[in-house]
């Protein structure tokens, strides 16, 4: 039996204004698989993804990662073994090397080569030198990638990582996670507002509406035999908006 | 000088009041609160002075000095409504300033524990490290703002807060403390600073007065770095929750 890489239960997060902005989900995400988390906008895609490493607290019920409820965690490590990357990628001062190499440097973790991280992310060793705010959005992208790549995560939060990048770099970013995935078999939980993108990477969909986990399971069953109306209604207007 | 002399210097008010209805500048209210408030103000600790300087009782002097601190700390508190708990880490900080700077001086023995020292000193001392805790916790809460997703990138990589906030604390503390070292280097240049002006007016030797007031350009200056350094790093951990994540501005 797989083992669960996330385990989410009942869990729900009140926002500082009182709003409810996730309610009851529960769901798991076993090792080595990719869910796409959907949902219309507003749905609380990016508020369930940041619970999964702390970045915000439940309010109500437990997520386990690695069979540990994420708050026994000691913080740091759990963002260690977590990894995150955001939809603007976020670049610090220095080079590509600098930026590659942060969160080891942080950690005072032996640095590894960081040249060889790049080419993981399908970039060319010759960037390293670069001021690292000289690269295109895409390239920004990749190398922030390779910067929580290089920390070693097990498991991946994918937010809306392609979503400002023009078709091209898209397509580009989405392969190179896929070839990370089947290298280093990485679980990772994405969201994306691209229906085509989650019929293409991922095992399994986690469906978010209001704040509630409408319908969860299998890629393949649900987007071919969706079992709530919620679901079919945001099947077929997505269709129309991909016509 | 006889309070019918001061009285003519209300002049200067008129004169401001007549150009700012001649200019439509709208500041008439300010300028006859800010004239009134000092008169009222300053003529009340002028009394409450002379009684403590004729006391001489050191209870009379803590309380002083208590209060000057107090006073600066409330006000500077208004620059950092948004951090939870700042007057505390203000007050920290002016008392560790009140203590070195004030300290050294007794201990080396430049100013003797008497009234007419230490109060004024203080005065001089905590008003513009207040400056300074001010422009730190404005800077400060900018810094945070503009930063907010470097530093979320540097939480989500596993970074702790002081690592995740530092670089942004360290330009909040220049910002606390280059004004004091940009009017420390210009002193006697473009200006004559009040206490050694107050000095001379009064008769005493400008040489002694430039020793007195090069004593304090110092002890303020160790002032506005002792301020902001450790508000700094008291105001720092309050930014965050207790699982290091970046409160919401």
């Amino acid at each position: 039996m797989s083992e669960a890489a996330i385990q989410m239960m009942d869990v729900g997060y009140q926002s500082d204004g009182d709003t409810w902005l996730l309610q009851g989900v529960s769901a798991t995400l076993e090792r080595g698989r990719t869910a796409a988390v959907i949902g219309p906008s507003g749905a609380g895609k990016s508020t369930l993804l940041s619970l999964c490493n702390l970045l915000r607290t439940p309010s109500t019920g437990r997520i386990e990662v690695a069979g540990k409820e994420i708050r026994d965690w000691p913080v740091q490590l759990l963002r260690q073994k977590v990894g995150m990357v955001f939809q603007a990628a976020t670049m610090f001062p220095g080079t590509v090397e600098d930026n590659v190499l942060f969160g080891l440097r942080l950690h005072n973790r032996p640095l590894t080569d960081a040249g060889r991280l790049l080419e993981l992310v399908d970039l060319p060793r010759g960037l390293l030198t670069k001021p690292a705010t000289d690269l295109s959005g895409g390239q920004q992208q990749r190398v922030a990638l390779a910067r929580t790549l290089a920390m070693e995560p097990d498991v991946l939060l994918l937010d809306e990582v392609t979503s400002a990048l023009d078709v091209h770099a898209k397509r580009e970013v989405e392969e190179t996670l896929l070839e990370i995935r089947s290298r280093l078999n990485t679980t990772m939980l994405w969201v994306t507002h691209d229906l085509r993108q989650a019929r293409r990477v991922a095992d399994d969909i986690w469906f978010l509406v209001a704040g509630r986990l409408v319908e969860d399971g299998p890629a393949e069953r649900l987007l071919v035999e969706p079992a709530t109306s919620e679901l079919r209604s945001f099947l077929a207007q997505a269709k129309e908006g991909e016509a | 000088m006889s309070y019918l002399s001061l009285s003519f210097t209300l002049l200067f008010v008129v004169v401001s009041l007549v150009l700012s209805i001649w200019l439509r500048l709208g500041v008439e209210r300010d300028i006859v609160i800010a004239a009134v408030r000092a008169g009222i103000q300053l003529l009340v600790v002028g009394y409450i002075l002379k009684f403590v300087f004729a006391s001489q009782q050191t209870i009379f002097i803590l309380l002083m000095v208590a209060l000057i601190i107090a006073v600066a700390a409330w006000n500077a508190r208004g620059r950092a409504k948004a951090i939870p708990g700042a007057i505390w880490a203000i007050l920290a900080g002016l008392v560790v300033t009140e203590i070195v700077t004030q300290g050294l001086l007794l201990g080396i023995g430049v100013v003797p524990f008497q009234a007419r020292y230490i109060i004024t000193i203080t005065g001089m001392i905590i008003g513009n490290s207040m400056v300074a805790a001010g422009l730190l916790l404005n800077r400060l809460q900018r810094e945070i703002e503009n930063g907010r997703a470097e530093i979320t990138a540097v939480l989500a990589l596993g970074g702790s807060p002081k690592q995740a906030v530092y670089p942004r604390l360290k330009q909040a503390i220049r910002a606390g403390m280059i004004p004091t070292i940009d009017s420390t280097k210009t002193t006697g240049l473009v200006q004559l600073p009040g206490m050694m002006t107050g000095q001379i007016i009064a008769g005493a030797d400008p040489v002694q007065a430039v020793r007195y007031q090069l004593m304090i350009l110092f002890c303020i200056l160790a002032g506005s770095a002792i301020t902001s350094i450790v508000i700094g790093f008291l105001t720092y951990p309050k930014l965050f929750t207790p699982h290091q994540q970046l409160r919401e501005g």
